[in-house]
This record gives structure tokens, sequence and C-alpha cells, in this order.
């Protein structure tokens, strides 16, 4: 049986966004303290394909938007606490934790938000978790976590917090250049048995809905996220796994060269939306 | 796709097995649930409310609340769950107000029934349908 | 035991004599239905929960019956009334017999 791909791509969607699912003019204010920007011009590299940027937040349930709102509502917190228990804890054969060389984890403030960036050092972009990676094999002589396991998204999670409101930054030019391009490339490519490439939900059918999901312009500003749906915390590579699977597709690896590729691409499209994380999302 | 006979016989019984379970039988036992909490009694219809979503963003996890004023306890059922019972409230001395907020699993669209028992002896009712939706293109 | 389960409560520092607060509690707990079936089948037996209990200094505020469908990581919010200064205590009975506690402290005034 034969579909050919707009045929498969119409089946599947409905064309009129869903009202009252999500508040569009809602705003995000954390604790009463911190406000995030979950809507703001487009960067200037997207040159006009999206008319605006917005968090995944604003095409959420108001529940769920409200989940996020205090941090003791936000289940993803609770792994933030356990994290921080790490950061403290030495580990490995250097005898050291976190802290030993990065004293209180409020030294990560601002950390977050310009990563997956290029390391000079070790002449290649770098994600966050291979960063961490990095860390606890050469300074810690510790074992490497699981890219996408639950040590490695919780303390992604508390790093994120330390640059929780300030806008995403990840720099595309340099030397950092051409994995972005590579990034670029893959978000418009076609995957799958479906055919689908990022770009045909997410910025040309954002708002709508996909059978029962209602698509978000899939930002990155909210990873690690709690999703409702596997209620723990999901790392950017897991999320894209998943997506590539299904569209049938041989999906790629979380670590992979393809997928940082990705990321750096997909961060830099939220480039002036607030970090979030750990976001509340389905 | 060929099916020996032997296969095919085994699956001809496997659908009598089928039909022959009992159907609705968590609506029975929801009904049982609600008398031995009650012991029969009438219930009220208003006196208790229960706040939630009319559509889940997911089954998995759905926010609910209960409020009934001088409630000592409320039940809440899932009544097309499974196993119905989702849990139940009892006020203490120090409860602040007869009212609590949870998240819960709901195995598709469905009641949920919330019981209070009232401090005077009577009891109220109270239920909300709430919409499940699955089949999203998640990841 | 289960592994890793870490609890995190909001209860305000202080409060008024008689002042009626909100609480939040969390934790992290997979709560097991009894409802999944593993990769060959079997079902993966029920390991949840079961009570949730809030008191200050000893008087009860909430004791919560907990059943399979409640979300894991369970979450939750009720008012409590302060009499006096003093400790909360938040325990959640496990279906393995393991129980963990948090306490909070309030002042008044």
């Amino acid at each position: 049986m034969k579909f050919k791909a707009m045929t498969a791509v119409a089946a599947l969607l409905v064309a009129a966004p869903m009202l009252g699912m999500a508040d569009e003019e809602a705003e995000l204010v954390v604790n009463g303290e911190i406000e995030m920007v979950t809507k703001t011009d487009a960067p200037a590299h997207l040159e006009g394909a999206l008319p605006e940027i917005m968090s995944g937040w604003r095409f959420r349930s108001d529940e769920t938007q409200q989940t996020q709102m205090d941090d003791f509502d936000n289940p993803g917190m609770i792994f933030v606490d356990q994290a921080q228990a790490v950061w403290d804890t030495a580990e490995g054969s250097e005898g050291k934790s976190c802290a030993s060389c990065h004293n209180d984890v409020e030294s990560m403030e601002g950390v977050r938000a310009v990563y997956p960036k290029w390391n000079e050092e070790a002449g290649e972009v770098r994600t966050l978790a291979m960063q961490i990676n990095d860390c606890r094999e050469t300074q810690m002589g510790a074992e490497p976590w699981k890219y996408d396991g639950s040590d490695m998204t919780a303390m992604e999670a508390l790093i994120s917090v330390q640059s929780r409101g300030m806008p995403v930054n990840v720099a595309i030019d340099g030397p950092a250049q051409s994995v972005w391009e590579q990034g670029k490339e893959m978000y418009y490519t076609r995957y799958g048995q479906l055919e689908l490439s990022c770009a045909n939900c997410h910025e040309d059918n954002y708002g709508n809905m996909i059978r029962a999901d209602h698509l978000s312009q899939g930002q990155i500003n909210g990873f690690p996220v709690y999703r409702l749906k596997n209620t723990k915390l999901n790392s950017s590579h897991a999320r894209f796994k998943g997506c590539i699977r299904d569209t049938r597709a041989e999906t790629f690896s979380p670590g992979s060269p393809e997928f940082v590729a990705l990321e750096l691409y997909v961060a830099s499209r939220g480039n002036g939306l607030s970090v979030e994380a750990p976001s509340v999302r389905n | 796709m060929n099916f020996s006979r032997r296969e095919t016989f085994g699956l001809g019984l496997g659908a009598v097995a089928l039909t022959m379970l009992p159907v609705g039988a968590s609506a029975a036992t929801v009904d049982e649930l609600i008398a031995e909490f009650t012991g029969g009694a009438d219930m009220a219809d208003t006196g208790v409310t229960l706040t939630a979503p009319e559509i889940a963003e997911n089954g998995n996890t759905v926010p609910i609340s209960v409020e009934a004023p001088g409630a000592s306890a409320i039940m809440v059922l899932a009544t097309g769950n499974p196993t119905p019972p989702v849990g139940t409230f009892n006020f203490g001395p120090l409860a602040g107000s007869r009212s609590a907020s949870t998240r819960i699993r709901l195995a598709t669209t469905q009641d949920v029934v919330a019981i209070a028992k009232l401090e005077d002896g009577t009891f109220a009712r109270t239920s909300a349908e709430i919409k499940v939706t699955i089949g999203g293109c998640g990841g | 035991m289960a592994e890793g389960v870490t609890p995190r409560v909001k209860v305000p520092k202080k409060a008024e004599a008689g002042e009626v607060i909100t609480i939040k509690t969390l934790i992290s707990h997979p709560m097991e239905s009894g409802q999944r079936k593993d990769g060959d089948g079997n079902v993966i037996p029920r390991s949840i929960i079961n009570r949730f209990t809030a008191e200050f200094n000893g008087e009860s505020v909430i004791d919560v019956k907990m059943e399979p469908a409640m979300s894991t990581n369970p979450y939750f919010e009720f008012d409590a009334t302060v009499p006096e200064a003093g400790d909360f205590k938040f325990t959640w009975y496990d279906d393995d017999g393991s129980v963990y506690e948090e306490v909070k402290s309030i002042t008044v005034g």
C-alpha cells in the first residue's frame, strides 16, 4: 500500500486548532518570582520561517501550565533535589565531587543557556551531557553516566535551574557553524515511512493537532522535561529519538553526532526564550 | 496467514472465554465500594465538589481536587479503571479545610466519582466526566 | 525499600496562631499499579505507597488511603490549621513495609 507523503500528513492532521486547550495569552511566572519569556521575536537566522517563537509551555492545558508555576507543584524538582545531593557527593578514583571543583551549584549560573557549545580544547561541539561525562571521567575518575539515563537528566535539570529565566543564547557561528548547518539540514529532512521532517510538524503545523497531541514549535528551552506521560525527566535526545521513531524511521541514538548537531540547531531556534527546565509537558 | 485447525479451535475457545467474562465488572465493584463507604445510606447530590479537567492532558497524571465543607472523609473512585479505587481523604482535627488536591491515573474516558462522608453522618456524591485521549505522536 | 525515594514538602516557615496554611507534598515513587506487564508478559506486581499522613505536634491533619490509581510521584495539596509553633510530620507507608518521613518546623508570631 503506498501513501504519498502529503496524504499521510493530511490523514494525521486535523486542520483546525483545538480551542480551549491552552490559554495562549497566559504568562509564566515561577514561584511568583522568575518571569519567563515564553513568546518573543524569532531569531534572525530563521529568516522569517516562524513569525515569532513560543515555548512549549504555551501549548499545554491550563492545568499543566499551572504545574510548572510553583517548584512544589513541579515534580521535576524532586530530581533536582536528588541531583543536589549527588553534586555534593564524592565519586570515582579521584575522590572528588562536583562541588570539589565547582563549589556551590550556583556557580553554574548561565551555563545551560549557552549549551550546546564549541569546546576549544576538545575540538568539538559539546552538549551539557557530554561535558558532564567528560568531567566525571577526566576529573573525577568516575564512570560516565548513561547519556539519557535518570542520573544524567537529574543533573542536567539541577544545572538548568541555575539558568532559569535567562535567555537561551547558543552560538551558531565560528567553530560551531558547520555543526549548526548539519543540524539545520537534519531539521528540514524528511525521515521514515511517513516522510516527515521536524519542520513539517513544528514549523508548518504548530498549534494544530496531530492525532491527539497539540503540536508545539518543538522548542527545547524547557529540557530536561518532566513528561506526564512517563512521569520522569526526559532529555532532548530521548525526545528526538522518539519523534524520529514515530515517523517510522530507523532512529538515531542519544549522544550521536547527528543528535548533537540537531540539538544545537533546535536550541538556536529558541534563542531568546527563557531557560525553563525542568519544565512540565505532556 | 494460515491457521492450523488446532490453532483455529484454540482461537475460537479463547473468543468464547472472553465473551463469558462478566461485562461491566468494574461497574458492580463501584457500587459495592460505595455501599461499603456509605453503609447503603442515601447520598445528596450537593455538598461535595470535584474539580477536574474536561480533557486530561495525559491520562497518566490527571490533577483533581475535592472539597466538601463539614466532611470527615472524601472517597474518590475512577469508575472506568480496572481497579476503581483512587483514594480516601480522612480529615483530622487540624485539617485547615475539608479539601485536598492530588494527581491520578485514568485508563480511559470515564466518570470520576467523589463521595463525602459528612460529620453529621450524611453523605454527598458528585461525579465528573474526564476525557482521556490516547494516540498522539508522542515520541 | 523502593530506591531513591525522595520527599519534597512545602510548608511556610511561620504563621500566625490559628492561621490556615496550605501544604504541598511530593515524593518520588514509581507507584507500580499491578496493571503493567514486563517484556515476557508477566504481570509486574503492585508496589505502591498505600497511605500518607500529616500530623502536627502529634495531632492528625490528614490521613490519605492511597490506591493504585494515584499517579507516580504522588502529590498532595491540603490545608492545615496552625494553633502554635511546632513540627509537621509527614509519613508515607510503602506496600513493602518501608516508611518514609519528613519533618518541617513552623514558628508562630
